[in-house]
């Protein structure tokens, strides 16, 4: 009886059936992303240097690092390298999109501006501590940046960027502007070739000067792209930790020490996994916010498109 | 009169592949900015090659800022063999070539489910997937490295093969999920008439047709798992295991890296990338774009 229920669906066999095809991915997203990042979350509230048994604390790593010099260090590191890392790029960004295709593009060809589009995005395309190297090697005292400096006149500010306190987040916060800068441009790049010209069009017949239409007609009709570029940069700069590890391990002092470092410490340097867990719930939870953010943003866009 | 304005029109929306507009003096100078503009970003580059390819002795001599005086292999050579570079360029490649692979399999696969199963649940799965792919790697690596050494993982390159397979395709389950929910439903009624089932449907029907997607992720998933650092700092501690980032990365500040030495280590960090980036070049200009989910 029961064995003739197959035969009476078979006309629909591509209707339904189809969780086969997700058991492995879901099987696996299980074992390697939800299972570890539950255990981080447990792990947060135990003291445990990852060798004998972790003992309960209830919350007081989240307390400890309430009253942690270094913790609030790295995530207020973390804010100045936004900067660099999502308000500049954004902004240079968009100019460099807007000159692009506005100008370059009509102008000179679609080759000029596809070049230049590349030739700004090719960091983007490197690891960020190979490209840390790359700037260290030019930051070093003794390095092209000095030499420079010297052969120019201005010797006297020539001076140990990374090592200097004074300079040290600043040096990686330049190094991270050049890296950054493609990925906002291309995007930007995109959205205005799906923006309407006629609007930026009829602007100008009425007298708007480049500028003022690329600012007030153009900007904010690319607005949803500026929202996911600014979103995903600043995810991206909570991520920061390949070029920290190769050009300063967080110093002088704290002075470049962000939140991704100073979990790697106290995992693998400190022994103090249940702290690190802690940071790592926090920066997880910061993150996962800010998808979330994005993505009820995103979904009601869709919808408003559809409609 | 009208064929004029259509022109200008496409000209000034940027679209006009034929004709442009005329040129000013102000659009020489824009375009001398821009050039210079990319010197600049080409200049860090510049300065590592050419010092990657001095003597020891022209860089103590001259410094940094000249340019090579001839061309010097040695130091890059000796670098090479120091690390035995190309064990670094084979585990490199391997660990992508098969993350690639197995990542753009199980993103087929997934995004077969929800694109076009359209199983219950698709929508809530979908942020599910994008909220991994956007988690920490800070958040997950104590774990993974504890359960490596457990189950004898650790320090092999399967352990890293393995878990970015799954962190790349929880992009990858969003892009071609995405994709799939546009696929035409007429070829779908037509298999169904046809009698197709659900393993020919995938594999005669959606996978020619979703190539482009396809190898917009494949191109991304390789570059990414390549540039990947954390985890496989982490997880891949003998030298003859490392990826090619990690290798010179750990090996920065050591006694031999004398500073022709380490411009010849970054130049060769750099090379594969922009090798990628000249094969993929047109992927990445479309994943990008698809790809700010990530």
């Amino acid at each position: 009886m029961i064995s003739t229920e197959p035969k009476t669906r078979k006309t629909n066999s591509l209707d339904k059936g189809y969780w086969v095809f997700l058991l492995p991915g879901l099987i696996l997203f299980i074992l390697v992303i939800i299972l570890p990042f539950l255990v981080t979350i447990g792990a947060s509230f135990t003291k445990w240097n990852g060798v004998t048994t972790p003992r309960f604390i209830g919350l007081d790593n989240y307390a400890n690092a309430l009253n942690d010099a270094e913790f609030w260090a790295s995530f207020t590191n973390n804010l100045k390298l936004m900067l660099a890392m999502v308000v500049l790029p954004t902004i240079l960004g968009l100019l460099l999109a807007g000159l692009l295709f506005n100008l370059v593009a009509p102008r000179f060809g679609h080759r000029w501006a596809s070049l230049f589009r590349a030739g700004f995005y090719l960091p983007q395309v490197m690891p960020v501590a190979i490209a840390g190297i790359v700037w260290g090697w030019i930051l070093q005292p003794s390095g092209a940046l000095n030499a420079l400096l010297q052969t120019v006149g201005l010797g006297s500010i020539a001076h140990d960027w990374l090592g200097d306190p004074g300079t040290a987040l600043l040096s990686i916060m330049g190094m991270m502007v050049w890296f950054q800068v493609g990925f906002p441009l291309v995007i930007f790049f995109t959205a205005l070739q799906r923006a309407d010209p006629t609007l930026a069009e009829a602007a100008s017949l009425d007298g708007a000067s480049p500028w003022q239409s690329f600012i007030h007609i153009t900007v904010p009709q690319i607005r949803p792209e500026i929202f996911v570029v600014v979103l995903m940069t600043t995810i991206a700069t909570l991520k920061v930790f390949g070029q920290i590890y190769v050009l300063t391990r967080g110093g002088p002092g704290t002075e470049t020490l962000v939140p991704s470092y100073y979990v790697y410490q106290n995992f693998f340097q400190l022994a103090k996994v249940g702290y690190g867990s802690a940071i790592a719930t926090v920066m997880a939870a910061i993150i996962i916010i800010l998808a979330a953010v994005f993505i009820s943003v995103q979904s009601r866009r869709d919808l408003s498109e559809d409609f | 009169m009208a064929a004029p304005t259509i022109a200008v029109r496409q000209a000034a929306s940027g679209r006009s592949r034929g004709q442009r507009l005329s040129r000013t003096f102000r659009d020489y100078g824009s375009l001398l900015g821009l050039l210079i503009l990319l010197f600049v970003m080409f200049l860090p580059f510049l300065i590592i090659a050419a010092n990657a390819i001095k003597t020891p002795q022209e860089y103590a001599a001259n410094g940094p800022l000249t340019l090579p005086a001839g061309l010097y292999l040695t130091g890059i050579e000796n670098f090479w063999n120091r690390v035995d570079f190309t064990t670094m360029l084979i585990n490199s490649t391997v660990i992508s070539l098969s993350v690639a692979v197995l990542s753009m399999i199980l993103s087929l696969l997934n995004g077969f489910a929800m694109g076009i199963g359209r199983i219950r649940g698709s929508v809530w799965l979908l942020v599910f997937f994008m909220i991994a792919n956007m988690l920490p790697n800070e958040g997950i690596a104590y774990p993974l490295y504890y359960f490596a050494k457990f189950v004898h993982l650790y320090d092999t390159q399967l352990s890293v093969i393995i878990i970015f397979t799954v962190i790349q395709s929880a992009f990858g389950t969003y892009l071609i999920s995405s994709v799939l929910r546009q696929f035409p439903r007429e070829i779908l009624d037509a298999a169904k008439v046809d009698g197709c089932n659900k393993l020919q449907l995938l594999i005669h029907i959606v996978v020619p047709v979703s190539r482009p997607s396809l190898s917009v992720f494949f191109a991304f998933s390789f570059i990414w798992t390549w540039n990947e650092f954390f985890l496989p700092l982490i997880m891949l501690v003998s030298n003859s295991k490392q990826t090619v980032p990690i290798a010179i990365s750990v090996l920065q500040g050591q006694n031999f890296m004398d500073p022709t030495t380490t411009a010849s280590s970054a130049l060769l960090g750099v090379a594969p990338c922009i090798l990628f980036f000249l094969l993929f070049q047109r992927s990445l200009t479309k994943g990008i774009v698809a790809g700010s989910v990530k």
